[in-house]
């Protein structure tokens, strides 16, 4: 479904990633691992098109197409979708609204009403996107917003940052839906890519494989709870002598 | 309105330039007002008028109101309150029907406050009388249009509202132009009565003409547990305006909400404030504007003054600047004059953040629609006293004036 080749980015002057080539395909859930620093956050927000992230070269293709080129919108309606480590607030865009225009505007058909009841968020709708939201809820608001709009590549950034034990199950339940967890995965018509630092989503989600992003670009791949027990044993400083 | 003891102090007022906002030379003016023929229902009003008039929140029918008003250049077109404890007449009519109006005239405005003031008491065109008698919950709003079609023309009127003790009243003010007409002159007094434990909301949406000259003078007195709500919405295009309408919390416990919603193009200079005086234990007072400038230039003042122990006001302007050419400049003012006063204010100017437009359009919003969402939602002011109707119909409005903004 996702095919990075080559791909080098930089903001200004700064080169945050170079070479980077990484595959997610159909049914398949990414994890995707690496220190502070790294360029996760970056490298989900290029492929997804944000501005300001400068693609020296390479090249996204997503379902076979070039895509490189096109703006952020133009790729979420082809099918894909972020969830924000850090949402922003918008002052005076109701989060009801909000879904309500991405319903419309994705044709997904969902009722914004039910979907916030199973994201726990049925209260928010009338609230301003994300004012005053706690770090749990504004998790959820984020994966509320992913129902909306149901892409089929969904991009996850720290689902479980800043979110109390007690509601990781509940985000973990809510990410297997949006990727049809539920299918065998020759059925599903998502795929996904998940960062975590910390590694505790993946008790609630597996992942099929991880990478390991650092100093600059890949640094290798593998099975993500094998890679995770690595990081977790020797930091991410075995990580590089590993690679060497 | 013109009343021999206020003649006098008007005649000397009448060269007084105002505080704020540009000097307007009145003489240049027009009296000579084409005469309209009286109605009897506004569906009578010509297609042209009251599709006008609709922008600005005027029904063309009477069914969703308890009374409508409107009035043409110098004519007063239509006056009929069809609601039980409801008095809406022409001020004239007012003047001759109550020997007690005397006592209300001039009384919030002083006449001499500067030369609007005293053109109006000296040159008068009619202008609305409004009366909810005690006791009397008008929950329908009434509405009011006043409207100029003489291209040049001066239209100076004076309004007087009153709601009697324990009384609701809701009205809605349009004021507006004849399409295709440019400039001319409005000036509008209007002077508020609350009484004890009576509640009014009152909603103006104006829709001038991209030469109009516009100077509003209003004054509120709210008493003992009143509330007064005044809502306004201006987001088309005027050469100058300039109003600071002024609410005096005289009662304990009386309340007063401003709310401003104002959208300034090229070509337009908008100075509008809010004052809220509270003179009393426990009276209350919120402040809200919205400012938005496409190249024109807004001047957003709000002035809370705490003058009693235990008052409690809050006073919010908020910003938006989209174009190059636009500036908005926010004044607040907070005079605390007693203890135990809790008075606070947020004031925010700047262009849209780009990181909330990355955000909506990561949902898929192109770049104009995350802009249209974040400029609507920036406009919406929540006025939690205005009737469920009214607030729909005053959102619908903002909705309509910025998109023909756009």
């Amino acid at each position: 479904m996702l095919e990075v080749r080559g791909l080098s980015v930089r903001v200004g002057q700064r080169t945050l990633f170079s070479e980077v080539d990484l595959d997610v395909r159909l049914g398949e859930t990414v994890a995707l691992f690496g220190p502070n620093g790294s360029g996760k956050t970056s490298l989900l927000k290029t492929i997804l098109g944000l501005p300001g992230f400068q693609v020296v070269s390479g090249s996204i293709l997503f379902k076979g197409r070039e895509i490189t080129a096109l703006a952020a919108h133009e790729r979420a309606a082809l099918g894909m979708g972020l969830a924000f480590q850090h949402p922003v607030t918008v002052r005076g865009v109701r989060l009801g609204d909000l879904l309500d225009t991405i319903i419309e505007k994705h044709g997904t058909g969902a009722s914004a009403k039910d979907i916030a009841r199973l994201a726990g968020l049925e209260d928010f709708l009338d609230r301003d996107l994300n004012l005053g939201f706690s770090g749990g809820e504004a998790k959820r608001s984020e994966l509320l917003q992913l129902l909306a709009q149901d892409p089929c590549f969904v991009m996850f950034d720290e689902p479980d940052s800043g979110v109390d034990l007690g509601s990781i199950s509940l985000v973990g339940e809510i990410i297997n839906t949006l990727l049809q967890k539920d299918m065998r995965r020759a059925e599903r018509r998502k795929a996904g890519m998940i960062i975590t630092h910390a590694g505790h989503i993946l008790d609630h989600v597996n992942a099929d494989r991880a990478y390991v992003m650092m100093d600059g670009g890949i640094l290798c791949s593998g099975n993500p709870l094998d890679l995770l027990e690595d990081i977790r044993t020797r930091g991410y400083k075995g990580c590089m002598q590993c690679a060497r | 309105m013109r009343t021999l003891k206020h003649e006098k102090k008007a005649a000397g007022a009448l060269k007084k330039p105002a505080a704020l906002g540009p000097d307007i030379d009145i003489g240049s003016y027009g009296r000579d007002a084409p005469v309209h023929k009286n109605i009897e229902n506004m569906d009578e009003l010509q297609p042209a008028t009251l599709e006008r008039a609709r922008a600005v929140g005027i029904e063309g029918s009477d069914t969703c109101r308890s009374g409508s008003f409107f009035q043409s250049d110098h004519t007063v077109m239509l006056a009929r309150s069809m609601h039980e404890g409801l008095e809406l007449m022409d001020i004239e009519e007012a003047m001759d029907t109550h020997d007690w109006l005397d006592d209300y005239i001039w009384k919030a405005v002083r006449v001499d406050a500067d030369k609007y003031t005293a053109e109006a008491a000296l040159r008068p065109d009619h202008g609305y009388f409004i009366r909810a008698l005690a006791g009397a919950r008008v929950e329908m709003p009434l509405q009011a249009c006043l409207y100029m079609s003489g291209e040049g023309l001066a239209q100076n009127v004076h309004n007087i509202i009153i709601a009697e003790e324990g009384s609701e009243l809701h009205i809605i003010t349009g004021c507006t132009t004849a399409d295709g007409m440019r400039g001319g002159l409005h000036i509008g007094v209007s002077e508020f009565y609350i009484k004890r434990g009576a509640r009014l909301t009152f909603t103006m949406i104006h829709n001038w003409a991209p030469d109009m000259a516009v100077r509003p003078r209003s004054v509120a007195i709210v008493e003992e547990d009143g509330l007064f709500l005044s809502t306004y919405v201006c987001m088309n295009p005027v050469r100058t305006l300039q109003l600071y309408p002024t609410a005096f919390c005289t009662g304990p416990g009386a309340t007063v909400r401003f709310g401003s919603v104002l959208v300034a193009q090229e070509g337009t200079s908008m100075d509008v404030g809010s004052k809220a005086v509270l003179e009393a234990p426990g009276a209350k007072a919120e402040i809200v504007s919205r400012a938005i400038t496409r190249g024109g230039e807004i001047t957003v003042r709000g002035h809370l003054v705490g003058q009693s122990p235990g008052v409690k006001g809050h006073l919010e302007c908020r910003g938006l600047i989209l174009s190059d050419k636009g500036t908005i400049n926010a004044v607040p003012l907070l005079d605390g004059k007693a203890p135990e006063i809790e008075l606070s204010h947020e004031a925010a100017v700047g262009k849209i953040a780009e990181e909330e437009l990355n955000y909506l359009t990561a949902r898929g919003l192109s770049p104009e629609e995350a802009t249209s969402a974040i400029v609507t939602g920036f406009l919406d002011i929540d006025m939690p006293e205005l009737p469920e109707g009214l607030a729909k119909e005053m959102k619908k409005a903002v909705r309509l004036g910025d998109s023909s903004a756009l």
